[in-house]
């Protein structure tokens, strides 16, 4: 970026007409003060019609819509007719709903992927940080699934997890375990959507934390290690701080994402698994309005994820400000 | 407290190394290893799919399953489909991004951080919260099983990319801006003969990012398509799964993957270096 500020400033030769010499703002004169507003008019009017393009879009497709499912989601709805107010019937009718409440736990289920991935993703950046040749290509090889359409990846999995003729069990053989049917299994299920997620998210995290590593200065390494600091030390007490901002913008990315996991269920479960045990929220929202045209209730579930998502953003970064007090 | 010598320590590093390679290695294995097996599958007969112990590289690869999907499948159809929303969108939407990036970032508007604010709060609200309204939005004007819905709310601008470019704008200074004003020059003027030129790196990345999440994008598709011939590539290989695959026919659904990834992919061989730094920009910022 220093590309920019390196270009020199343009000087005008004479200052233009109409423009109030620097120093004197506030006594010049009347004539001079009219013409500063009208060019502050113009350049408001251009600014305006500038930003009109995402505020009419946020107004008609972002307000206009929660206002709407804030309503909906009171109301006994089939997206047909009018809908009719029930007050929060769809919202009991929620906390009874054990088919929600095996989703909501599901999709919990899968977040356990998010500290896994980090894990792997950091100890990846940390090893190729080092100058290991071929550097280049495993950061390309590892951010190939990340750029991959999930509905192809999805697919693939899919068929990597068929208990006779996937990848998967095949792989296992070679080592003698014999691997169950993945995805038709209420227990392998979920862990296998997880494997695969991991898999998937694996390269951007690890692409972050590269650049979070690499932006640290050698010094602080050179110097701690003169203070007589170990390699687990020094991981301990500069590389883990200083990652810590990306950890933090993973950890938030990562759960409004995974609150919201729903086209590897979609394509590796239809059905949502055996036993409901891989449906996820969105799966259930997008079941039930647009299979079963109960757009209310499903419109009362989506509010209530957004709700999820808001409250979970807040307290990440409450305790992000906390923490970061604390170490500070 | 063992102090190696140098000598001992660049052989203690050197085994470090080949160790982590190693590792390094076995993981990029692991990586690639469903894509590679996509591809195989996609040229073994259906035969061999099945085949117990399992063919690993196909005896005589069937590249005319890469020929048939074409004629047997919508696949050409969800090539052009998805061109069109996502180069539509991208196109006409870096337009209007970059120039409320523009006004956000360096003109006189009352009221410009509220409205940028208000924008980012935005970001906060999950699709899934917001898609049954939309949908009943769109089909009371009959826009379900075309492809507008998709197209037209993303036309307004995408609220991330004037996020960065406002940030990358912040770098050029006032007085620049100032001085062409003084010059005579129109606001028009102004972004594209200075603004426009600045911020092109910039705007190439995000649109390289942006094309990809749009040529991916399964939710929102799948709820407004219903004509094949309609579909979006995600929409069509996904139908193909459920399908081919009461037909065993396994190798043309991963055909038709592999070559429903393949135009991103290619992209981001080209432009990974590009692709890669800004991403890295994007944890940073964020």
């Amino acid at each position: 970026m220093s590309r920019i500020t390196a270009e020199p400033t343009p000087v005008p030769a004479a200052p233009a007409a109409g423009v109030v010499p620097p120093g004197d703002d506030g006594r010049s004169a009347p004539g001079a003060r009219a013409a500063m507003r009208r060019l502050h008019r113009t350049e408001h009017r251009w600014a305006a019609a500038f930003v009109a393009a995402p505020v009419l879009g946020f107004l008609v497709f972002t307000l206009y819509p929660l206002g709407y499912a804030l309503y909906a989601s009171l109301t006994r709805w089939n997206g047909l007719t009018a809908p009719q107010f029930i007050g929060l019937d769809n919202y009991t009718a929620l906390l009874g709903d054990e088919y929600f409440l095996k989703t909501l736990w599901n999709t919990a289920f899968y977040m356990i992927g998010i500290p896994i991935g980090l894990v792997l993703a950091l100890l990846l950046a940390i090893a190729l940080n080092r100058k290991i040749p071929g550097q280049t290509a495993f950061r390309t090889i590892y951010y190939v699934p990340v750029i991959s359409s999930l509905a192809a990846i999805a697919i693939v999995w899919q068929f990597a997890y068929n208990g006779d003729f996937g990848l998967v069990n095949q792989v296992l053989a070679w080592f003698g375990i014999d691997g169950p049917d993945w995805l038709q299994n209420t227990a392998t299920v979920k862990p296998a959507i997880i494997i695969m997620a991991v898999w998937k998210g694996l390269g951007y995290s690890m692409l972050l934390y590269l650049a979070a590593i690499q932006s640290v200065p050698r010094s602080l390494y050179e110097a701690a290690s003169l203070d007589g600091a170990n390699g687990y030390h020094r991981f301990r007490w500069i590389t883990l701080p200083m990652v810590r901002p990306v950890t933090f913008f993973l950890v938030v990315t990562n759960v409004i994402a995974g609150s919201q996991i729903f086209t590897e269920i979609n394509i590796m479960t239809p059905t949502g698994g055996p036993e409901f045990s891989s449906a996820s929220i969105v799966y259930y929202i997008v079941r039930k309005a647009f299979k079963y045209q109960q757009m209310g209730y499903a419109t009362a579930m989506a509010v209530v994820l957004g709700l999820i998502v808001f409250v979970v953003t807040l307290i990440q970064f409450r305790l992000n400000r906390r923490n970061s007090f604390s170490i500070d | 407290m063992s102090r190696t010598t140098p000598r001992g320590a660049a052989a203690q590093n050197r085994l470090v190394n080949t160790v982590l390679l190693v590792v390094l290695a076995l993981g990029a294995v692991v990586m690639i290893a469903p894509l590679l097996w996509m591809a195989t599958t996609a040229l073994k007969t259906k035969g061999e799919v099945f085949a117990l112990p399992p063919v690993w590289i196909p005896e005589s690869p069937q590249w005319d399953t890469f020929v048939r999907m074409w004629t047997e499948a919508p696949i050409l159809s969800g090539f052009r489909n998805s061109i069109v929303v996502a180069g539509t969108v991208t196109v006409v939407g870096s337009v209007t991004s970059s120039l409320a990036a523009f006004a956000l970032a360096k003109m006189r508007l009352p009221f410009k951080n509220a409205i940028f604010l208000g924008l980012l709060a935005g970001l906060m609200i999950p699709f899934p919260t917001l898609m049954i309204p939309q949908f009943v939005m769109f089909s009371k004007i009959g826009w379900v099983d075309t492809l507008l819905p998709l197209i037209v709310p993303l036309l307004f601008g995408n609220i991330v990319m004037i996020f960065f470019l406002r940030q990358y704008l912040s770098s050029v200074p006032d007085s620049m801006v100032e001085a062409a004003k003084i010059d005579g020059a129109s606001y028009l003027q102004i972004f594209r003969r200075m603004i426009f030129p600045l911020i092109r790196p910039a705007i190439a990345a995000q649109f390289i990012l942006w094309f990809m999440t749009i040529w991916n994008d399964y939710l929102a598709p799948i709820l407004y398509l219903n004509t094949e011939s309609k579909q979006t590539l995600q929409v069509v290989i996904a139908n193909l799964n459920v399908e081919y695959a009461t037909q065993r026919d396994y190798p043309l659904i991963m055909a038709a993957s592999f070559v429903a990834l393949l135009p991103i992919l290619v992209v981001f061989l080209i432009f990974q270096r590009q692709i890669i730094e800004s991403v890295a920009l994007t944890g940073a910022k964020g």
